[in-house]
């Protein structure tokens, strides 16, 4: 009787298993520490098909762009990652937190 | 992440179980854990259980201070709110609370309320509130509000919720409203009557529906993340 209102999480899911449904390999990335004022908690998911799609988000927009290009060497060799994003580094302006937060965000490919 | 692994992990959220995926992050070895037990490549326990446990309670995810090589994600079941009563407060509390992520039912068996026209987008079970509150069983995840004045589908609304694993329970009413149904509750022997929340909501000061609306579910999100934190009053 209750409404399904689809949370993040379960969209993430389903989505997930549609693309490997479709044949698509998949990888996952999770935020696993959260420093300072980063604007997504540890925990938040961002799935990556091998088409580029994406679902999800690590961040407020800034790094996506960097975890998708991760997740598809992922999903080439089948190892996980461990990527760290934050403003202290040289390459701030392209792939950092604008908010001065940091993350530590691990991929890892769904098999 | 294995298939059988996302396959279970689908699985707990459909049957609204709470589950943890815990990584080790060097080889990306993984357990999924719930209640019943535990599946996968670790063997949890001690300070690790422990850790993990307490970490459902508040559905943090993160790092284990008790082994910094493993991450915990917990999945917690989406909330429910249960409203009682279709009255003119539940049209904008239902929204209000759809907003905040929580999957909404409101129970009014007077059809007149309940109708269509005044709720278009949320479910309406035309029960009395104590056989749909048995048939909703609360869970952990599931706040009860009572809004409809009426101690006929108040009171054993209340009374089916408080004896329930409901994390929050609350009745609109002033205080005296309030004070007459303790008495009635104190008669009849029921019991967790200091976990209702009464008169409901925090006290923003707001009058209009949208407002009272905004502090009840204002108190269930300071509930569910601050439980032990004190009613904040004017």
């Amino acid at each position: 009787m209750t409404r399904k209102i689809e949370s993040e999480i379960d969209e993430i899911l389903a989505q997930i298993q549609r693309w490997r449904q479709e044949r698509h390999r998949v990888a996952l990335a999770t935020i696993v520490h959260a420093w300072g004022s980063s604007p997504r908690p540890a925990g938040s998911h961002l799935a990556v098909a091998d088409t580029g799609s994406f679902v999800g988000s690590v961040s407020g927009g800034c790094v996506e762009g960097a975890v998708v290009e991760a997740a598809l060497k992922v999903i080439e060799d089948g190892k996980p990652r461990e990527l760290e994003f934050g403003v202290s580094d040289e390459q701030a302006w392209s792939v950092g937190l604008a908010c001065g937060g940091r993350i530590s965000v691990y991929v890892e490919p769904v098999e | 992440m294995k298939a059988a692994t996302l396959a279970a992990l689908a699985h707990a959220r459909a049957a609204r179980l709470p589950v943890a995926l815990v990584t080790r992050l060097r080889d990306g070895a993984q357990t999924l854990y719930q209640r019943n037990g535990q599946h996968g490549d670790l063997l949890l326990e001690g300070a690790v259980l422990a850790e993990i446990e307490e970490r459902c309670a508040q559905d943090r995810s993160g790092r284990l201070e008790a082994d910094a090589g493993l991450f915990v994600r917990w999945y917690a079941p989406q909330r429910r709110l249960i409203i009682v009563g279709a009255v003119h407060i539940a049209q904008t509390l239902a929204p209000a609370a759809v907003m905040a992520g929580f999957e909404v039912d409101i129970v009014d068996p007077r059809t007149a309320f309940a109708t269509r026209e005044r709720f278009p987008d949320t479910p309406l079970l035309h029960e009395w509130p104590d056989l749909a509150l048995a048939r909703l069983k609360p869970d952990a995840h599931t706040a009860v509000v009572a809004l409809s004045h009426d101690p006929k589908l108040d009171d054993p609304a209340l009374v089916a919720a408080l004896a329930s694993e409901a994390f929050y329970v609350g009745a609109l009413g002033s205080r005296r409203t309030h004070a007459a149904r303790l008495e009635r509750f104190a008669a009849r022997g029921v019991t967790s009557t200091e976990r209702l929340r009464a008169p409901v909501g925090l006290d923003l000061g707001g009058r209009s529906a949208g407002e009272i609306a905004i502090a009840i579910v204002a108190e269930i999100i300071q509930v569910r993340y601050r439980p032990g934190q004190g009613k904040l009053r004017g």
